[in-house]
């Protein structure tokens, strides 16, 4: 679980991050969700340590990370997976290097034992057959599956995701976040996903927080997004009459009620 | 910013880099491939530089020594002193600057904007350390033996010009190198090199390693990068000279 209040974080004049708290939980998918600019991105970067929050405090199952001495949290770090926007993939290595890299850095297994975990993690992410390749050889969902293998590698007690659906076609956005959520409850890892992707949020959405200018405007799951009066979010989520009406089926759905067009 | 934030920056840096490595065998396969990348990569354009500087050298001096009362000789002290105390570890370490310093920005710069950096740092692992010490004692160990190599072949390349050019003899240019000779050269020469392997190396890894923005930033970066580097070399040539001879 991983608790943070009133985070605040400012560029200069900018204020990214207003008085920010909420919990993630562990064994569940938790969403920040928001338009480009709400301050998502800052604020997972914030709960990793990439950036030092100028309020407010954050803490990892009970302890808290803002006190904590550099040494601590480089331990702590190893505890934390992540998968980058843009994959950040190691150029030079092939994917088996990639997921090799934190077992070499970390553990003393032997040759065979690191063997059998990359090859563990690749048939966990369906990508069996591309070990000796290089990133630049490979698609961007492939890219995508290297750097969740690579994030699960040592086990991982919390694992952030950052636009992990950006670029990807619909078919793999939705394979990812299968495995995404699968990984989630299998290895009861506290999950923080950054995403725009609405079928992301209606699908994994098991705990969201809608930030808007970098406040907290609404928090609930993909159940209660549904119900939702906040005009703000509606707007948000519901951007489009397509969107709309899937809400609308979805509805009447929970209401048991069966829709005329399904008649 | 200015030169004192960037100061600061720097100092930073490279204090934060002096820790103990997590894992001392990942951290010497890194050394190992600097050492390759630095040295190895570097040795055919340290070669053609140094062979046709001596050369150049061998001809010129010759050109200017119309006296019939100097030896012939002399070309061949004045070839190995000027080779030897400014050519090879000046003239080589511009070269450097420019092919290994424009490297390892653009390395760093790309690690940087592409989010590898941060993958380390998320992983636990102290990026300075990992990424610019290596880099660093990589320079610091195989730069040095550049410069001697582009000693030897320097002089070599004069001696080579000297006799095809029938400027002087090859027993003679022997003899002439014998002459005079002070090893107090050689260990300025080295003193140059260790000092500017230090400037080629870390002014580059900071300037990578501090990008921000794209392309066109990793690009700037670089070229900053090597202008200083080069105009450090300089300022610490002359600094040397002026302490030391």
């Amino acid at each position: 679980m991983i608790e943070f209040k009133n985070l605040k974080k400012s560029f200069g004049e900018k204020v990214v991050l207003d008085g920010v708290s909420h919990t993630m939980e562990s064994g569940k998918t938790n969403l920040i969700i928001g338009t480009s600019g709400s301050g998502k991105t800052v604020l997972q970067k914030c709960l990793v340590g990439l950036f030092e929050p100028d309020e407010g405090e954050i803490i990892y199952d009970g302890k808290s990370f803002t006190d904590m001495t550099q040494e601590e949290r480089t331990i702590l770090r190893r505890e934390i997976g992540m998968l980058f926007q843009g994959s950040a993939l190691f150029d030079s290595m092939t994917v088996e290097e990639n997921i090799k890299f934190p077992l070499n850095m970390f553990t003393k297994d032997t040759g065979s034992q690191k063997r059998k975990r990359i090859n563990e993690v690749l048939d966990r992410v369906n990508l069996k057959d591309a070990n000796k390749k290089f990133p630049s050889e490979i698609s961007g969902g492939m890219k995508k599956r290297v750097g969740i293998a690579r994030a699960i590698v040592l086990n991982p007690k919390y694992l952030f995701c950052d636009e992990p659906n950006s670029g990807l076609d619909p078919v793999t956005s939705m394979v990812i976040d299968k495995l995404i959520k699968d990984l989630t409850i299998e290895y009861n890892i506290t999950t923080i996903i950054n995403t725009h992707d609405m079928n992301s949020v209606m699908e994994i959405g098991d705990n969201i927080l809608y930030m808007v200018q970098g406040k907290k405007e609404w928090t609930g799951n993909s159940k209660d997004i549904i119900f939702s009066d906040n005009k703000q979010l509606n707007e948000f989520i519901f951007a489009s009459q397509f969107l709309q009406d899937a809400k609308n089926m979805r509805m009447m759905e929970a209401k048991g009620e069966v829709p005329e067009e399904v008649k | 910013m200015n030169f004192i934030t960037h100061l600061g920056r720097y100092s930073l840096m490279l204090k934060g880099m002096i820790a103990k490595p997590e894992n001392a065998k990942v951290y010497w396969k890194e050394f190992m491939q600097q050492c390759n990348d630095i040295g190895i990569g570097s040795i055919g354009i340290v070669s053609i530089v140094s062979i046709f500087m001596g050369a150049v050298s061998a001809v010129q001096t010759a050109y200017q020594l119309t006296s019939p009362l100097i030896p012939k000789s002399t070309i061949a002290q004045i070839v190995r002193d000027t080779v030897i105390l400014e050519f090879s570890p000046t003239l080589v370490c511009i070269v450097l600057a420019g092919v290994v310093g424009s490297k390892i920005a653009s390395e760093l710069g790309n690690m940087r904007v592409s989010e590898q950096i941060d993958a380390l740092e998320i992983m636990g692992i102290n990026t300075k350390t990992y990424l610019v010490m290596p880099k660093i004692g990589a320079a610091l160990i195989m730069i040095p033996w550049l410069v001697i190599i582009s000693m030897v072949l320097g002089i070599l390349g004069g001696r080579l010009a000297g006799n095809a050019s029938g400027i002087l003899s090859n027993d003679t240019f022997d003899r002439g190198l014998m002459e005079n000779f002070t090893t107090f050269n050689v260990w300025f020469a080295l003193i140059k090199a260790y000092t500017f392997a230090f400037i080629i190396s870390s002014i580059p890894a900071y300037y990578g390693y501090h990008v921000t923005g794209g392309a066109l930033e990793i690009g700037r970066s670089s070229t900053k990068a090597v202008v200083v580097s080069c105009i450090m070399i300089l300022l610490s040539d002359y600094a040397l000279a002026a302490i030391l001879l």
